[in-house]
C-alpha cells in the first residue's frame, strides 16, 4: 500500500530525513518510536503533503502512485489521514461542518453523490458514541478551546468518520488520560480491517499494549535504525534509545 | 465673515438655506449659522489632522454633490428596497435625505414610541428636540459634524419613553437614488430611563457616485438599554460619512454593531461618553474590495468610575482596498475601576491591500484595567493545511477561513432577518466557492 524508498527530506538547507525505507502492506500496524527531534512528525507531514519540505532523494508510492505529486487534499481523498500531533484550532468553522465538507469531498472524489443529511447525522452520532464524546463537540468550532486530550480524541473522531485506508497517528496518545487512552484505543481497534493500515508514532509502550503493532521501527537522526516486532518496544522501554543509537554508531 | 472660505460647498449654501427645516426655531438658526462659519473656515478635514491622517476626503470637494430639491419616493426601485427592508421591524425610510411617509411603516407603533421626521418635528415642535440636538456632539468635533449641522435637510427623531421595552426593532433605512446627490441627515435617538430598544440604521444607494453624510446623536439614559446596528451598503462609487455620538447615563448599556461593506470612501465615527457604571460594547466588521477605503474611528470616553467598555473590530481587505482602524480610549482622572478592552484584527487577502491600525489608550486614573491588542496578518498557513488534510481543496480552505473570520461578527446578530441580510452581504462580497449558507 505504502512504499517509502530512500526518502531524503530537507527543510531549507537542513536535511531532516536521511534515507527512510519503509513498506506498509494493507492491514498492518506499524509503530514508529524514536527520540525527540528525530524526524517522526516530519515523516508524517511529508506523507500528508504539508508544504515547506523538499524531497531531495527517494520515492513515496501509495497504491502504486507517486504520493509526492498529489496535493494534500487529493491524498486525503485517496485515503491518507494524519491525526496531528498538534491539532490546529479553526475558529468559526464547526466540527460538524468540516466533517460534512470532508466526507462530501471524498464521496465526490469517488464519484458518489453528496451524503444524505440524515445518514450523515446518524454516522456522526454513532462515532461520537464510539469515542464516548459529548455531542456538543460537534457544534463547537474545530478544536477551539478544546483541552489537549479533547483535541486528540477529536482527531480520531474525524478518522473514524472519514474511514481512511492509511491512518497516520502522530503521538495521539500524548495528552490522553488513562481512561481516554483506553477509549481511543478501542475506537482505533474497531477500525482495524484487512484493508486498513496504521502508522502510529508514539513514545510510550502503553499505547502499544492496547493496539498491538505488527512492526516497531526506531527512527533516530532521520533514519530507521532498527526494526522489529512488538517486542522491540518492550526492549526499548527497558534500555532506552541510546541502546539502538549506540549499536548504530558501532555498526 | 473675514476668514478664507475653504470649501466650494459654502457658496452653494444660499441655494438650499431657505428650504431647510427649523427656520422658525431661533436656537437652531443660530446653531446653523455658527456651524456654517466653522465649516467655511476649515473646509472638509485634511490629512494633516491627526484623526484624518489615513483618510483623504478631497474627492468630496472635487465632485460638488448637491441636495435634491424635489424629494420623491417614486423613483425608488421597490424590489431593491425590499431586499434591505427587514420584515420583522418597524421600518422608516429616508430617500435622498428626506423622510418618506409613503415608504415607511407608521402604523402599529406602541404608545411611548415616537419615530418621526426630524424636519417635521423641528417645524412643529422644535422644543422637543432642543434638549438633545447638538448635545452628544459639538460642531467643533470636526468639519463633517459642522457640515451636517448646517446642511441637514431631514432625518429622524426617535424616542422610547421611560420603562418601555420595544417588542420589535426599529429600522431606519437611508436610500440614495440618484447620482451626484448629497444626502445629509441628522438623527436623534433617545432611550429614556429603564427603556429598551434595538435600532438598525441601514445605508444603501444606486451604483453611482454620491455623498451620504449622516450624524446620529444617541442618548441612552439611566439604566436604559440600546442595541444599535449600522449596516452600510452604499454603492461602490459613493462617499459615506457617518458619525454616531452616544451619551450614556449611569448604568446605561449600549451595544453597537457596525458593518462597513460599501462605499468607495467610507468613514464611521463612533463615540461613547460613559457615565458611572455604564457599559458599551462596540463591534465592527469592515470588508474591503477593489479600491475601497474604509475608515473606522472609535472613541470611548470613560468619564466616571466603574464603567466597562468592550471593543472588537475586524477587517478583511482584498484587492487594493485599505482599511483603517483608529480606536481611542480615554480614561478620565476620576474614572477609577474602569474596565476596558479594545481589539482590532485585520486579515489581508492580497499583497496590495492595506490595513492601518492605531489603538490609543489615554489613562489619567490609576486604578483601572485596560488592554488592547491589534493584529494585521494573512490567513494562517497551518490552518489552510489542516483543512486540506481534511480533504478540502486549497481555494475552498482559504474561503472557509476568510468567511469564518468575518462570520464571528455576523454570528453575534440575534435578529434573524438582520443576520440573514448581513450574511448575504458578506457572501456577495467574497468568493464563496465551497461555502454553503447552512454554515453550522
Ligand atoms: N520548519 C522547520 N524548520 C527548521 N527545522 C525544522 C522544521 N521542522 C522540523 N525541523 C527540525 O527537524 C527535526 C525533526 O523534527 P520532528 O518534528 O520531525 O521531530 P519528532 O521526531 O516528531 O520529535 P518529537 O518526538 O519531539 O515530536 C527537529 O530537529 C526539528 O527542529
Ligand atoms: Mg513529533
Amino acid at each position: 500500500m505504502l512504499n517509502i524508498e530512500n526518502l531524503h527530506v530537507s527543510v531549507g538547507d537542513k536535511p531532516i530525513l536521511k534515507g527512510i525505507n519503509l513498506q506498509i502492506k494493507p492491514g498492518e500496524i506499524h509503530a514508529i518510536m524514536g527520540p525527540n527531534g528525530s524526524g517522526k512528525s516530519t515523516l508524517s507531514h511529508v506523507l500528508s503533503g504539508k508544504s515547506g519540505y523538499t524531497v531531495t532523494e527517494g520515492t513515496v508510492t501509495y497504491d502504486g502512485k507517486d504520493l509526492t505529486e498529489m496535493a494534500p487534499e487529493v491524498r486525503a481523498r485517496e485515503g491518507v489521514f494524519l491525526a496531528f500531533q498538534y491539532p490546529v484550532e479553526i475558529p468559526g468553522v464547526s466540527n460538524i461542518y468540516l466533517l460534512k465538507a470532508a466526507l462530501n469531498a471524498i464521496r465526490k472524489h469517488q464519484g458518489l453523490s453528496e451524503v444524505d443529511a440524515m445518514d450523515f447525522l446518524m454516522l456522526v452520532k454513532d462515532k461520537v458514541r464510539l469515542l464516548e464524546m459529548d455531542e456538543k463537540f460537534l457544534y463547537r468550532a474545530v478544536n477551539e478551546g478544546f483541552s489537549g486530550g479533547e483535541k486528540k480524541r477529536n482527531e480520531i473522531l474525524q478518522m473514524a468518520i472519514l474511514e481512511p485506508r492509511l491512518c497516520i497517528m502522530d503521538e495521539t496518545d500524548s495528552g490522553l488520560d488513562i481512561d481516554a487512552l483506553k477509549i481511543v484505543s478501542e475506537g482505533v481497534n474497531s477500525l482495524r480491517s484487512p484493508e486498513r493500515s496504521f502508522v502510529m508514532v508514539t513514545h510510550y509502550q502503553r499505547l502499544l499494549d492496547y493496539i498491538k503493532p505488527d512492526f516497531v521501527h526506531v527512527l533516530a537522526h532521520g533514519q530507521i535504525v532498527k526494526s522489529g516486532g512488538a517486542d522491540l518496544a518492550l526492549e526499548l522501554e527497558e534500555k532506552g534509545y541510546s541502546w539502538v543509537e549506540n549499536k548504530q554508531a558501532a555498526a | 465673515m473675514n476668514t478664507v472660505i475653504k470649501s466650494r460647498y459654502s457658496a452653494e449654501y444660499s441655494k438650499v438655506e431657505s428650504a431647510l427645516p427649523g427656520r422658525s426655531a431661533p436656537w437652531l438658526v443660530a446653531l446653523r449659522a455658527g456651524a456654517l462659519d466653522k465649516f467655511s473656515g476649515n473646509g472638509f478635514p485634511s490629512i494633516r489632522e491627526e484623526e484624518w491622517r489615513y483618510t483623504n476626503v478631497s474627492g468630496i470637494e472635487k465632485n460638488l454633490f448637491v441636495p435634491t430639491d424635489q424629494p420623491s419616493s417614486a423613483t425608488v426601485d421597490k424590489e431593491w428596497l425590499d431586499r434591505f427592508k427587514l420584515p420583522d421591524c418597524w421600518s422608516f425610510v429616508l430617500v435622498d435625505g428626506y423622510f418618506s411617509a409613503e415608504l415607511s411603516q407608521l402604523d402599529g407603533l406602541p404608545e411611548g414610541l415616537v419615530v418621526q421626521s426630524l424636519a417635521k418635528t423641528l417645524d412643529t415642535d422644535a422644543e422637543q428636540v432642543k434638549p438633545y440636538f447638538a448635545h452628544a456632539v459639538s460642531d467643533d468635533e470636526h468639519s463633517f459634524v459642522a457640515f451636517n449641522t448646517a446642511w441637514f435637510c431631514d432625518g429622524l427623531f426617535l424616542k422610547v419613553s421611560k420603562k418601555l421595552a420595544l417588542t420589535k426593532p426599529v429600522q431606519l433605512l437611508h436610500v440614495t437614488t440618484q447620482q451626484e446627490r448629497l444626502s445629509t441627515t441628522r438623527t436623534v435617538i433617545v432611550v429614556e430611563p429603564m427603556a429598551e430598544a434595538q435600532v438598525i440604521e441601514t445605508y444603501i444607494g444606486v451604483e453611482q457616485a454620491y455623498l451620504s453624510a449622516a450624524v446620529t446623536e444617541v442618548f441612552v439614559e439611566a439604566n436604559a438599554n440600546l442595541t444599535l446596528y449600522k449596516v452600510q451598503c452604499e454603492s461602490a462609487k459613493a462617499y459615506h460619512f457617518g458619525g454616531t455620538y452616544v451619551k450614556q447615563a449611569r448604568d446605561a448599556r449600549f451595544i453597537h454593531h457596525n458593518f462597513a461593506f460599501g462605499g468607495l470612501l467610507a468613514r464611521s465615527d463612533i463615540h461613547c461618553d460613559l457615565d458611572n457604571a455604564s457599559e458599551c460594547d462596540l463591534n465592527g466588521l469592515y470588508l474591503g474590495n477593489q479600491r475601497q477605503h474604509l475608515d473606522n474611528h472609535t472613541r470611548i470616553n470613560h468619564l466616571q468610575p466603574n464603567a466597562v467598555s468592550r471593543e472588537m473590530y475586524k477587517g478583511v481587505l482584498a484587492g487594493r482596498s485599505r482599511g483603517v482602524f483608529q480606536g481611542r480610549v480615554v480614561v478620565a482622572e476620576n474614572a477609577q475601576k474602569t474596565d476596558s478592552q479594545m481589539n482590532n484584527r485585520n486579515l489581508l487577502l492580497s499583497d496590495d491591500a492595506e490595513a492601518d491600525t492605531k489603538p490609543q489608550l489615554e489613562i489619567y486614573a490609576d486604578d483601572v484595567k485596560c488592554s488592547h491588542g491589534v493584529t494585521v496578518g494573512q490567513l494562517d498557513e497551518k490552518s489552510v493545511f489542516y483543512l486540506q488534510s481534511r480533504c478540502v481543496d486549497e481555494e475552498t480552505a482559504r474561503n472557509m477561513l476568510t468567511f469564518a473570520f468575518a462570520n464571528e461578527m455576523v454570528n453575534k446578530l440575534t435578529i434573524k432577518s438582520l443576520h440573514d441580510l448581513v450574511l448575504t452581504q458578506v457572501l456577495e462580497r467574497f468568493p464563496q466557492q465551497g461555502i454553503s449558507i447552512d454554515w453550522l
